[in-house]
This record gives structure tokens, C-alpha cells and sequence, in this order.
């Protein structure tokens, strides 16, 4: 590495980081425009077009309002927690591949800050850092509220990301690789999300609640908690928070794009041939961004004894269902051979057929007696 | 590169480790742990153990801590501290046995030094696909054992934990009087 590797380095990450800010800003605008639009309001519409400088003022107030300090916090901890949440969440991106790269000074410049061996467990360890900010948070805060709100989402937190893991898994033992460049292009031909979609049903459900999204959002349920782990904070460190969840949101967006829907894949033209790949990656995101968005119009909120159950429960046996069925799909083909597979196959769905048409017959006695 | 990044976070490992023990509020303590924790995830980097490093983050830094945090806020943080021994003569053998275990590593370090080699890279060049293979392959008799074990135990603490839904008396009930330590003002 000569002097200009590092200098393209540190242009891509401040590039990142500024793409990052900005894309937080307009995710917040463009969630708060489809949320209104889902529930016939108006939504923002004051500051710049279409209300889009919403966030600016919003960030600009927070700046500047006194960072009010409560007199029963644990100072050292109140003050490192927002920061705790906000860098796992900027340094998960740094695996992300979000673009085919491109040629500049005679060398290749590679969309994506760095290409990790262990990829995609670089994630994982970031979101399980993630968790500090939120427990700290409540505890540091002093007093019910907010303590209950850190001990909720702690519980959830660890809870979901063993379903988010699981999903991983999948991926990485269909793709026969760790490395986040490797697993788009694995998906040269068909997207990871048709072999593997009840992995990407797991990892996005999964997901959501590792991000405190709506409907999983209980460790700041207003209804029960006022703010959750935030409600002493204001000001700039609440900021913090606040930009720390939605960099999480378009991380993990970003993440189960390069998983499951083939990252950067997409045509390309002849014109500007760097850039293509970059706008799929975008469009990809921003649409499963929407779809987030639109799952937290849609559902409500959980209670937080079924949350924890759906992810005891169905999340965590179903993905390791699923994991044991890839592992069957990865080696059987190379052990028996493909021919001999799709007999079995055939043999096992009709023998399941005949059982599901057989077992009715058996239990009809006995339908509806249950008390 | 490896030597400075090395000495930068030997002290900051050495230091994390003390601070654990020299803080009197628990929640202090945890972080100092996880701080001391995520150097050693720095050092397996250095040693080119990526693998090692990452699963150091996500199980003990990330998982493990986390869960020992959600038990002392569970709990409660009382900020007094109990000065009094729960254990009769506890004093006394923790300081023996500390001594005894600080001359074991010393004597093994001792033993050690100069037979230790340089680890030569990875056969087949990936740190994971060399690790997975020596797991499910050389150990894998060990590691299965280490599942069963970890179950056992995640059994019998659901098993504990449950024996008032089953109408047995609680276990903290049978505990003799004057469970919660005396607190000296």
C-alpha cells in the first residue's frame, strides 16, 4: 500500500460516513411522508420541498437545546452510552459492498471499505456491541423507566440475534463463504433469496427486532414506558440515539441486500459502466427500507411475552430447521448424486401427500373436542 | 504495525484488567471486563486469528457480558457494598488459592518460554476453513461434549428456576435466614 491506496481509502470512508448521515436524513423524511400517506395525513411539509429538510431542522434544534443532565444519572456511563450505540452502527457498514468498484489511477477501487475474511460475522459482532448503548443507557439513567426499558431490550436483543445468526448461517453455508464480495458473487445467477427464503423471512423478521423497529420496538414503547432507555436524554445525545437506530435500520437494509437480493447485481450499461451497480444497490435498499416502513404501518406493536415467545419459539426452531435443510441441500447433491436426490425427493412429498390425506380420516372422531 | 498496535493495547488490556477489580460498583467492573475482553479480540487479530477474534466479540464481549449486565441490573445495583463475607474463611482461601494459581502460570510460563514456536499459516490458507476443519474433524468429540454440557446446565437452571411453578418451595425460601447481607453504614 502506497500513499494514494490510503489516501482512496480515507475518501471512501468519509465518503461512507457522509452518504450514511444524509441517507438517515432522508430516511427519516421519507417514513415520516409514508407513514402519513398510509394513515391519510399530510405529514411534514414545511421545511424545503416536500418538507425533505424536516431532519435538518429537527437535527439543527437538537444541537443546539441544553443537553439537560438529571442529577440521579451515573455520569461517566450516561455520557458514553449514546456514543456506545452510534459507532457499532457506522462500523457494521464497513464490510458492505455497495458497488462493483471502479478504475481510478491506474488501479481498482473496490465500493467497500474493507473486505473482510470473516465478512458477514464482522456484522454480527457489531450488532451484538449494539446492545451496550441501550442497556447502558437505562441502567446509567437512574431511574424506572428507562432502566426497564434497557432490561427489555437487552433480553430481546440477545434473544433476536441468535435468529438473525441462524438466517447468516443459512446464507453463508449456501454460499460456501464468509466474505461479503464472495457472497454477491455467488448470487451471479439467481439471487439468494429464492433458494433461501425462509432465511431471509428469518433474518429480516429477526432484524427488525435486533433494530428496536416497529412492531419490535418495546424497549421504547411509549404507551408503557414513556420513551423507553432514552427518556432521560435530550438534546445532542439524544441525537445520537435517535441517529444511531435509523444508520442501524439502512445498515441492516443494506446487509440483507447483499445476503439475500444479490447486492450490487443488477444490468449494466455502457454508460458510466461504475455506476450502475452502485444505483441497484441503492434502489435495492431503499425499497427494502419501504417495506420496513410500511410492516411499522401496518402491525402493531407486540406484547412483550409474545415477543419473546415468537422468538423462543417459532424464529429460533424454524431457523435451525432450516439451517439442518440447507446443510441437506449443500451435501446431498455431491453425496448421491442429483438423480438419485430428485427420487427422493418425489417419494418423500408423496408419502407426505397420502399421510396429510390419510391423517383427517383417522382424527375425525376427535375434532373439535378439545376443551 | 503488529508491535505498535500491540503496545498500545497490552496496557490498555493490563489496565482494563485491574480497574476490573479495583471498581466497587459492579456495572463498572462488567465494563472493564468487556473492555478487557475486546483487546484480547485486537490481539487475536494480530496473531491473524480473525475467526477467533470475531466469535471473541460476538460470544463473550457481545453475548456472555451483556447477559451478565441484564443479571446485576435484574437484580438490582445496590451502590452500597456488602461488607460482610458470605462465606465463612472466604478471605483467607481466595487468597491462597490466588497465590497458588499466580505461581502456576508463573512456573508454566517459565516452562514455556523459549519452546513456544511462531505459528506458521493456516494449511489451506483460510483461518476459518482451518479452524472448521480441525473442530468437526480432530476435536469434534471434545466440542460435542461441550454442547452436552452446556445443556445440562441450561437445563438444570430452567429446572431450578422453575421448581415454585411446580409447587415445590423455592430454593431462595430454604436458604437460611438473612439472605440479604447485613449492610454496614
Amino acid at each position: 500500500m502506497d500513499w494514494l491506496d490510503w489516501v482512496l481509502l480515507a475518501a471512501r470512508v468519509v465518503l461512507v460516513f457522509g452518504a450514511l448521515i444524509v441517507s438517515v436524513m432522508l430516511a427519516v423524511w421519507a417514513e415520516r411522508k409514508i407513514v402519513a400517506d398510509m394513515q391519510t395525513r399530510l405529514g411534514p411539509r414545511r421545511a424545503g420541498p416536500f418538507g425533505m429538510l424536516i431532519t435538518l431542522a429537527d437535527g439543527i434544534k437538537l444541537f443546539f437545546k441544553e443537553g439537560i443532565t438529571p442529577t440521579q444519572v451515573e455520569r461517566p456511563v450516561y455520557i458514553l452510552a449514546p456514543v456506545l450505540s452510534l459507532v457499532p452502527a457506522f462500523l457494521a457498514f464497513a464490510v458492505v459492498p455497495f458497488g462493483a468498484g471502479v478504475e481510478l489511477f491506474g488501479r481498482r477501487v473496490p465500493f467497500q471499505l474493507a473486505d473482510l475474511n470473516i465478512g458477514i460475522l464482522w456484522v454480527l459482532a457489531m450488532g451484538s456491541l449494539a446492545v451496550y448503548g441501550v442497556v447502558l443507557a437505562g441502567w446509567s439513567s437512574g431511574s424506572a423507566y428507562p432502566l426497564l426499558g434497557g432490561i427489555r431490550s437487552s433480553a430481546q436483543m440477545i434473544s433476536y440475534e441468535i435468529g438473525i445468526a441462524l438466517g447468516v448461517v443459512a446464507v453463508l453455508m449456501y454460499s460456501g463463504t464468509m466474505r461479503m464480495s464472495e457472497i454477491v458473487a455467488a448470487q451471479d445467477r439467481i439471487w439468494n433469496i429464492v433458494p433461501q427464503f425462509p432465511a431471509f423471512l428469518i433474518f429480516v423478521t429477526a432484524a427488525l427486532a435486533e433494530t428496536n423497529r416497529p412492531p419490535f420496538d418495546l424497549p421504547e414503547a411509549e404507551t408503557e414506558l414513556v420513551a423507553g432507555y432514552f427518556t432521560e436524554y435530550s438534546g445532542i445525545r439524544f441525537a445520537m440515539f435517535y441517529l444511531a437506530e435509523y444508520i442501524h435500520t439502512i445498515t441492516v437494509a443494506a446487509v440483507a441486500v447483499t445476503l439475500f437480493l444479490g447486492g450490487w447485481r443488477g444490468p449494466v450499461f455502457d454508460f458510466l459502466p461504475w455506476l450502475w451497480p452502485l444505483l441497484w444497490f441503492v434502489l435495492k435498499v431503499v425499497a427494502l427500507i419501504f417495506v420496513f416502513v410500511w410492516v411499522r404501518a401496518t402491525i402493531p406493536r407486540f406484547r412483550y411475552d409474545r415477543l419473546m415467545s415468537f422468538g423462543w419459539k417459532v424464529l429460533i426452531p424454524w431457523g435451525l430447521v432450516w439451517v439442518l435443510a440447507t446443510g441437506a441441500i449443500v451435501v446431498l447433491p455431491e453425496e448421491i448424486g442429483r438423480d438419485a436426490l430428485v427420487r427422493w425427493v418425489a417419494i418423500g412429498a408423496g408419502v407426505t401427500l397420502l399421510l396429510s390425506l390419510i391423517a383427517p380420516l383417522l382424527t375425525r372422531g376427535r375434532a373439535g373436542t378439545r376443551p | 504495525m503488529d508491535l505498535i498496535v500491540f503496545w498500545i493495547m497490552a496496557p490498555v488490556s493490563v489496565g482494563a484488567a485491574v480497574l476490573m477489580l479495583l471498581q466497587r460498583n459492579a456495572v463498572y467492573a462488567a465494563l472493564f471486563l468487556v473492555l478487557n475482553q475486546f483487546t484480547l479480540a485486537v490481539f487475536f487479530v494480530l496473531l491473524d486469528a480473525h475467526f477467533l477474534a470475531a466469535v471473541q466479540v460476538i460470544v463473550y464481549a457481545g453475548a456472555i457480558m451483556v447477559l451478565f449486565l441484564f443479571v446485576i441490573m435484574f437484580l438490582g445495583v445496590d451502590r452500597r457494598e456488602a461488607l460482610v463475607e458470605p462465606i465463612r474463611g472466604q478471605r483467607g482461601l481466595a487468597i491462597g488459592l490466588g497465590l497458588l494459581l499466580a505461581a502456576g502460570v508463573v512456573l508454566a510460563i517459565g516452562l514455556g518460554i523459549g519452546l513456544a514456536r511462531a505459528p506458521g499459516p493456516a494449511p489451506g490458507g483460510d483461518n476459518i476453513e482451518a479452524v472448521a476443519r480441525v473442530l468437526f474433524t480432530d476435536y469434534v468429540f471434545p466440542f460435542e461434549l461441550t454442547s452436552i454440557l452446556l445443556i445440562i446446565a441450561a437445563v438444570a437452571a430452567m429446572v431450578l428456576a422453575r421448581r415454585k411453578a411446580r409447587g415445590l418451595p423455592d430454593l431462595a425460601d430454604e436458604a437460611p435466614a438473612g439472605r440479604e447481607p447485613e449492610r454496614v453504614p
